[in-house]
């Protein structure tokens, strides 16, 4: 399978700062994106995903950083490129679209300007050709009357016209890698579902490879082919989208599952919660990070690394219980 | 009114409680090896000028036509004298109690009446704003340099009316600042949240404005005293300000401009005593701001 | 009081905010919320949903009077707001406010408990009774005051500080409490535990919510009644089951089919609706759904859909429910039909 791997992370640790005040943002995550497959990376708040996402452009600050493990994106050895190769890397091999457009794109040059100014950098033709190029990206991200849409400034469009020019402007390279942190969770929910098909017909016909972090386990339905779930820095648990949503294995995914509002839900009846906060990246626990919120957790869950278990192909977890959890926590204590 | 609140109330004795903001702001301040500097700076200008007067060498008013002018390092008079043959250290000791007193002194007074100006300005919006705001804004069209000039010339020369023209030059700044700082203080969710309790502009203002504002405007204050030595050192050097033979750092750079091309050195030392002031408040007032500067 | 009467009655509430001109941009107002007529009864939950700009927002601080309406008036239990019968401050006493930004609902200067313990001072509480009240409180949102009441909003994590917060809008002992995108901010899981605590204090001090939220998962979760809005005007308004059962305005239908889908196998196929709400400076004449409407017929551009109900609980503001209305598609003698 990592035979025809675009991206492979290897055990990747990410810790902003240095001392006792070192945040451990990301701590041994290893993953395998194949070409042409649309991974979502999921999580809460501090649980790594978005660091691990910006380690694949390099995007952290390298004198506040320190990056350990490796990182290969189509062939290239993403911590080693020297900075030259990294700026060509950077958009033509692997791009990346934000949460808030309105922050990435330059307000002071048109959307059409910073997309011609993209390509001609990248490909080194005529304006003329660039220009031509940007229309047909325009065209392709459906953005309506295009010509005079590449005039516009960023402050100009509405949200959903903005998220789609910066999608262009990622694609402006023809990258095989597109990466997405949260890029809708600032919509509406009407654009929002709108983003989500374009990203998934923009990955079928141009065969991109998307790695696609959200809060959203929705949005993750919707555009992944597999899912890997992150907690406190690590990826718990991996897997295709239908094993993920329907037999998780790994208590944390399916406290997740479980505490989300749906519409089966009676109204009134109370939300399964997971007790606790996440735990400080500055002190993280020894053994499994997630044991002291764990309806599952032993003793032995609290020491050692925790491996990851194979359930299956492509199907794995971070657990050491995984012998009961597929059964509810009651029946498993019994067990 | 239909809740009974049956949780038994804590020991009061147990609450835990937190070190409050300015501890942090003071731990902060303690490891900015820069503002310590200037922090150190500050208070021995402090002290030379409360206590300096004390322990001058020489009589710092005692002149001598035979002894002008002598260099730096002339035995007796290890800064020299000037150019009435005044021993130059004890003049400069004792000139930090006038210069700190000038410099220190308007921003104070402004500070106090530019925030009251400036908060009710910033809380209350609307036209009153405006009318406070457009006032300032024509003091503030004047070169600072200019409008205390003009002020002292109209007041006539003195102290006194140096301190009230160089009080009246620092208001428009301190109340910009203060109605900056206050707009944006009033349209956070907590001064909303406030409203909706149905409390009084006087109860937020007190409660939930003063806190957040007034740290930020000191910090700014604290930077115009560096300025308002300048200004008053400059007053002085027109002869609007200290009257000799009192020794003030600006006076003494005025009247020792004619030494210039014998005594350099001697003539520099007033303009080098205003120069380590004024930056040492600089850089106090910055180590200030990023200390209370809380990142979350 | 009879049962009848609502607790919160708001009627032609409109706001418009007047712009400044600029050149390309005659219009002067943006048209913020626009003639907004709502109940709420006694004890239930209505949940406020739509899209930006919408409304939502500045109809909760209509409510709270903490911006003041271009015309309409909020009735309180029979009394007009801010007569002599009722004053805004025991207004303020009997509606309260969540807001979503945790951090900044705080004040950074003062402890948990004085920020909660500020509001019934105002009323007149004794500083002593208030900081008992307040710690009351925080052990009834789940802070244990012996650790949380001295601390700083910035060393408390986003639920904790959501918590506060609702403890903070409790201390005055309200009737009624708007959570404007309350728990919008947090993480599932501590969402989950903040829904949990609504729910239970609800109960215990029986309280009416009016639930502002663009998650529609939450809002059929707790709301009772839904009310959807669409560029400052209610579109519909449904019990949570009718409308989520059978949106029958074409704008709440598609705003509830762009819910992601949670199921693999049953991935959404197509948008919905297209393009992005327009701009609720120049709203579209007419009904203002109908640039994006698929439903939408020449009559939808001249005239403008009231209000109408089409069954005892269910109301909608869609030309093809209205009677005498030569749209094409009415649907008004199908529902005829049905009944």
């Amino acid at each position: 399978m990592s035979q025809d791997a675009i991206i492979e992370i290897k055990d990747l640790e990410v810790v902003f700062g240095s001392g006792s005040a070192a945040v451990r943002a990301v701590n041994g995550v290893s993953l395998c994106v194949e070409r042409g497959q649309t991974v979502a990376l999921i999580g809460e708040s501090g649980s790594g995903k978005s660091v691990t996402l910006r380690s694949l452009l390099r995007l952290h600050a390298p004198k506040r950083t320190s990056i350990k493990g490796s990182i290969r994106v189509a062939g290239h050895d993403v911590l080693s490129l020297s900075s030259s190769a990294l700026s060509d890397f950077r958009g033509e091999v692997c791009s990346m679209i934000f949460q808030e457009p309105l922050l990435a794109l330059d307000p002071v040059y048109s959307v059409g300007d910073q997309i011609i100014e993209s390509i001609q950098r990248h490909k080194g033709c005529s304006r003329a050709e660039a220009n031509k190029k940007a229309l047909a990206l325009f065209e392709r991200v459906k953005i309506p009357s295009p010509e005079r849409r590449l005039a516009a400034y960023p402050h100009e469009m509405s949200g959903g016209m903005r998220q789609r020019a910066m999608i262009a402007l990622a694609l402006a390279c023809d990258p095989q890698v597109l990466l997405a942190d949260e890029p809708t969770t600032a919509l509406d929910a009407t654009v929002q579902i709108q983003i989500l098909l374009l990203l998934r017909e923009l990955q079928k016909t141009l065969g991109l490879s998307i790695v696609f972090v959200t809060h959203d386990i929705g949005a993750a339905v919707e555009v992944a082919d597999r899912i890997a779930v992150m907690y406190a820095g690590q990826i718990v648990e991996e897997g295709d989208v239908r094993t993920i949503m329907r037999a998780p294995r790994h208590p944390y995914t399916k406290a997740l599952l479980q505490s989300r509002a749906h519409g089966s839900l009676d109204r009134g009846q109370r939300l399964a919660t997971i007790p606790g906060a996440p735990p400080d990246l500055a002190k993280l626990p020894p053994g499994c990070a997630f044991a002291p919120r764990c309806a599952y957790a032993q003793d032995a869950c609290r020491e050692g690394t925790i491996a990851l278990v194979s359930l299956g192909e492509s199907h794995g977890a971070r657990c050491r219980r995984t012998d009961v959890t597929h059964l509810p926590h009651t029946e498993s204590v019994e067990a | 009114m239909n809740a009974s609140l049956t949780i038994p109330t804590t020991n009061v004795a147990a609450i835990e409680q937190s070190p409050g903001y300015w501890s942090g702001v003071f731990k902060r301040f303690l490891r900015d090896r820069v503002a310590m500097c200037a922090a150190a700076v500050v208070l021995l200008l402090v002290l030379l000028a409360l206590f300096g007067a004390f322990v001058t060498p020489v009589d710092p008013y005692q002149s001598s036509m035979l002894k002008r002018l002598k260099p730096i390092g002339t035995e007796g008079f290890p800064l020299g004298t000037d150019e009435l043959g005044r021993d130059m250290m004890s003049r400069l000791m004792v000139g930090a109690r006038l210069s700190l007193f000038m410099g220190i002194t308007p921003v104070l007074f402004a500070f106090l009446i530019g925030s009251v100006i400036g908060i009710i300005a910033g809380y209350t919006g609307g036209w009153l704003n405006t009318a406070i705001m457009r006032t300032v804004d024509v003091f503030y069209a004047f070169p600072s340099v200019l409008l205390a000039i003009a002020l002292s010339g109209a007041l006539g020369a003195g102290i006194g009316n140096a301190l009230i023209s160089l009080t009246l030059v620092f208001i428009p700044p301190i109340c910009r600042v203060a109605e900056s700082v206050t707009a944006q203080v009033r349209s956070r969710d907590y001064v909303e949240a406030a409203r909706a309790s149905g409390a009084n502009a006087f109860a937020i203002i007190r409660t939930h404005v003063l806190g957040n504002v007034l740290g930020p405007i000191f910090v700014y204050a604290t930077s115009l005293i560096a300025v308002s030595m300048i200004l008053a050192s400059g007053l002085s050097f027109l002869g609007l300000g200290v009257k000799p033979p009192e020794p003030e750092w600006g006076l003494m750079l005025n009247t020792l401009r004619t030494a210039i091309y014998t005594q350099p050195w001697i003539a520099a030392l007033p303009g080098l005593m205003i120069f380590i002031t004024s930056i040492s408040f600089n850089m106090l007032s910055d180590g200030l701001r990023s200390a209370m500067d809380v990142k979350q | 009081m009879s049962a009848a009467t609502p607790l919160l009655d708001v009627r032609g509430l409109t706001k418009h905010f007047p712009l400044k001109a600029s050149p390309g941009n005659k219009s002067g107002v943006v048209r913020a919320v626009d003639d907004v007529n709502f109940s709420v009864m006694r004890g239930e939950t209505l949940g406020i949903v739509g899209e930006s700009g919408c409304g939502k927002s500045t109809t909760a601080r209509l409510l709270m009077h903490l911006i003041n309406p271009t015309a309409g008036e909020v009735i309180f239990e029979g009394k007009v707001v801010g007569s002599r019968d009722l004053p805004m401050k025991e207004f303020h006493r009997q509606v309260q406010m969540v807001f979503q930004d945790s951090y900044s609902s705080l004040n950074p200067r003062l402890t948990v408990e004085a920020s909660i313990a500020f509001g019934p001072q105002v009323h007149g509480v004794s500083e002593k009774d208030a900081v008992k009240r307040a710690r009351d409180l925080l052990s009834r949102v789940g802070l244990e005051p012996a650790r949380f009441a001295g601390r700083y909003p910035h060393e408390l994590s986003g639920g904790q500080r959501q918590r506060v917060n609702i403890a903070r809008a409790l201390a005055l002992e309200p009737r009624v409490v708007i959570l404007d995108e309350a728990v919008s901010a947090l993480d599932k899981s501590v969402e989950a535990q903040v829904l949990n605590l609504l729910l239970d204090l609800k109960q215990a001090f029986n309280l009416t919510y009016l639930f502002i939220s663009h998650d529609l998962n939450v809002v059929r979760y707790i709301s009772d009644r839904v009310m959807v809005m669409y560029l400052g005007q209610v579109v519909e308004m449904a019990s949570t089951d009718a409308i989520f059962a059978s949106a029958k305005h074409p704008y709440a239908d598609a705003l509830l089919s762009s819910m992601p889908s949670m199921d693999p196998d049953q991935r959404t196929e197509a948008p919905p609706i297209s393009g992005d709400p327009p701009n609720p400076i120049n709203p579209p004449s007419g009904c203002r759904f109908h640039t994006r409407c698929t439903f939408a017929e020449s009559v939808c551009s001249s005239r403008a859909p009231q209000l109408t109900s089409i069954d005892d609980t269910h109301r909608v503001a869609c030309l093809m429910y209205e009677a005498n209305v030569a749209h094409p598609r009415s649907r008004v003698n199908v529902l005829k039909v049905a009944a």
